[in-house]
């Protein structure tokens, strides 16, 4: 397999029949400037969303996913600090807007849903108010009309008695109802664009079915594209068409979702498959061990020099311990940062 | 053959006093664990799972008297150890405590931030003095290597170490008096995915070598396939289905376990979607159905399911499920 190397400063050539995407993230680096030192969280990035496509994004904790959704639409709190990239948007460079312009694009064009719907709807005004305020200050729609709208948003993501449910405080919401009426908030203006931030996880087994399936009917009818930011494989395989995975702040590979599942080159996405119990397999009768990923993530106070994962690799070669590996095209949509797959003279299995 | 582990009956309820504006006492009933029962043998593992709320905290909580139960016989090799639990004889009491031990779900919040590893390990030995002090320092050092630490570390304090360390360091202080049974309550959901394996390995393991029984909580189903021999799944309080772990995962028979098990997203893109969909939400464990209290969310549900509530009953060779109509 012929593997070319993509330089960080260009955007790697568009995937063949699609059409410009959306999304472009390129060389995105997020630094935490604390007392201690820099800490690289996020570390040279790149990603795209094709128009209507969900890209999944997972990874470990600290490995950078939910800084890297953040700082798309410029959120990421303090001490964070954008050092480099390109965030480009519907043909803007999110990074480069003025706050007044971002304020206008947020909630609007690129909506955002949060992990815990508990502590991201404000607890002392009604729902009615928290869903209105946004289309009133969006689109200075009249009182009525914005309650209408609002009406038929609740009523769309499956809250029975809608008109009823505006006069309610978030206290009085189950969970999965406040997940719920989340997701109507951030669809309120058909945004071109959702993050959603493990959307699911503060929830249980049979209410994030629920919420999955919905996000899925919806993002079909109103033709959205998709962040989905989890660090649950079984989530990011129902739910996307490609998959990034990161890694210590950066990423690893991208591919379409059947490829990361069926044929993972990065030794990462390898190891990560394997070391997770399947609900489909039977384990009695055999010796109960999981390929585990020995050691743990790099503290990114002192990030290793080269490969981020040499460290825990079972393939690595003393060249890792240097060199980072650049992202490398093994095919069509399917880019790798591995030296071990993208070195001229390596075989590739 | 006298099981180890023998629980029956065993039952928690909650009053919860709701005052209306007059000066109207309202008292209803939380039923938290409802006559639960099962069986642990020696060298099993019971997986115990069901989503929040439903009370399998509460009964390995009620199984240490750490919540003290309302009813019910806790049995132990046999004897009913409940009256010892919550008698005054302060020795016996610790003698039955040492043979079941708990590890807890965050091990940050578990482990006292004060002390060290070492003293925190030492703790154990201290209250139930099953040797030498002496002798303590040597078992505290081969503890750590058990659990895959370095006994030098053992000088650190818990902020030191990651939350997959922690774990360990939990792990092994319930291990230190040696006990028959250990409750695990969600041991591995705080951990990141390549730590949970490494978890999960050692829990294993340490079963293989030591014979030990666990009682494993969690709502992952995915880590109950791989560590237990045997499952119960709780709703409201109530065991649904409880048997062998292979039967079950491959042969729901209660609509509820075949829901959660269909809920959880299969790491495979594209896999055959035979999903059950659940409506609705759990109801409050204050106003449990009548019936069979899972009626309201049921496809299967028979008009015989809103006034009846079903019992257990043998449904493979080696499971039961309380289910009117069962898959």
């Amino acid at each position: 397999m012929h593997s070319t190397p993509v330089s960080v400063a260009e955007p790697a050539p568009p995937i063949v029949g699609q059409p410009a995407p959306l999304l472009a993230v390129e060389g995105l680096k997020v630094h935490f400037h604390t007392r201690d030192g820099v800490v690289r969280a996020v570390d040279g990035v790149d990603f795209q969303v094709g128009s209507g496509q969900t890209l999944g994004i997972v990874g470990e904790s600290g490995s950078g996913k939910t800084i890297s959704s953040l700082t798309l639409l410029r959120l990421a709190p303090p001490p964070a600090r954008i050092i480099a990239g390109r965030v480009l948007f519907e043909g803007e460079d999110l990074l480069r807007q003025s706050d007044k312009r971002l304020t206008q694009i947020r909630g609007r064009r690129m909506a955002m849903i949060f992990q815990n719907p508990a502590t991201s709807l404000n607890p002392i005004l009604s729902i009615g108010r928290q869903l209105t305020e946004i289309l009133r200050w969006h689109t200075g729609a009249s009182r009525q009309a914005a309650r209408d709208r609002a009406v038929e948003l609740l009523a769309l993501v499956g809250i029975s008695d809608p008109a009823a449910r505006l006069r309610q405080y978030p206290h009085e919401l189950s969970g999965g109802m406040k997940q719920r009426v989340g997701i109507a908030r951030a669809l309120l203006c058909e945004p071109a664009l959702l993050l959603a931030d493990e959307p699911t996880t503060a929830l249980d087994v049979t209410i994030q079915a629920q919420i999955l399936d919905l996000l899925a009917e919806l993002r079909r009818r109103l033709g959205m594209s998709m962040v989905l930011v989890t660090h649950d494989m079984g989530v990011v395989a129902r739910m996307a068409d490609r998959i990034t995975v990161m890694y210590a702040g950066r990423v690893c590979e991208t591919a379409d979702a059947a490829t990361i599942f069926n044929a993972p080159q990065h030794p990462y996405t390898r190891a990560l498959l394997e070391s997770m119990p399947r609900i489909d397999h039977s384990y009695s009768g055999a010796r109960r061990v999981l390929p585990s990923i020995a050691g743990r993530p790099p503290d990114l106070l002192h990030a290793p020099p080269g490969c981020r994962f040499h460290d825990r690799c079972p393939e690595a070669i003393p060249e890792c311990r240097r060199v980072m590996p650049h992202e490398y095209l093994l095919a069509p949509g399917h880019t790798v940062s591995c030296l071990r797959r993208g070195s001229p003279g390596e075989a590739t299995p | 053959m006298t099981p180890l582990l023998d629980i029956r009956g065993l039952r928690k309820h909650y009053a919860v006093v709701k005052r209306g504006l007059i000066g109207r006492r309202q008292t209803r009933i939380l039923r938290a664990v409802d006559d639960v029962s099962f069986v642990l043998q020696a060298g099993q593992t019971l997986g115990l799972v069901g989503e929040s709320g439903c009370g399998k905290t509460t009964t390995a909580r009620s199984i240490l008297d750490l919540v003290r139960a309302d009813a019910g016989e806790i049995r132990l090799d046999g004897r009913d150890v409940r009256p010892i639990l919550a008698g005054s004889d302060r020795a016996a009491m610790l003698a039955v405590r040492r043979r079941m031990q708990y590890v807890f779900q965050d091990p940050y919040l578990s482990l006292n931030p004060r002390w060290t590893i070492n003293e925190a390990l030492r703790e154990p030995f201290r209250v139930h003095a099953p040797q030498h002090p002496r002798d303590w320092n040597g078992r505290v050092a081969a503890l750590l290597e058990t659990v895959g630490l370095e006994p030098r570390n053992g000088v650190r304090y818990p902020h030191e170490f990651s939350g997959g360390q922690r774990q360990r360091v939990g792990i092994a202080r319930a291990l230190a008096v040696e006990p028959d049974v250990v409750l695990l309550d969600e041991p591995v959901s705080s951990l990141d995915i390549s730590v949970r394996a490494q978890i999960l390995n050692l829990l294993a393991s340490l079963q293989d070598r030591l014979g030990v029984a666990y009682l494993y909580i969690s709502h992952d189903l995915s880590s109950v396939r791989f560590i237990s021999t045997h499952v119960a799944v709780m709703y409201l309080g109530r065991i649904v289905e409880i048997g062998a772990v292979d039967e079950i995962f491959a042969h729901p028979r209660h609509h509820y376990t075949a829901a959660l098990i269909s809920a959880i997203p299969v790491p495979s893109p594209g896999a055959v979607d035979q999903r059950v969909h659940l409506r609705g939400e759990v109801p409050s464990a204050m106003n449990r159905p009548t019936g069979c209290p899972f009626h309201p969310r049921c496809a299967a549900a028979l008009p015989i399911c809103r006034e009846q509530d079903p019992a257990l009953q043998q449904m493979g060779p080696n499971t039961q499920a309380a289910c009117h109509n069962p898959a």
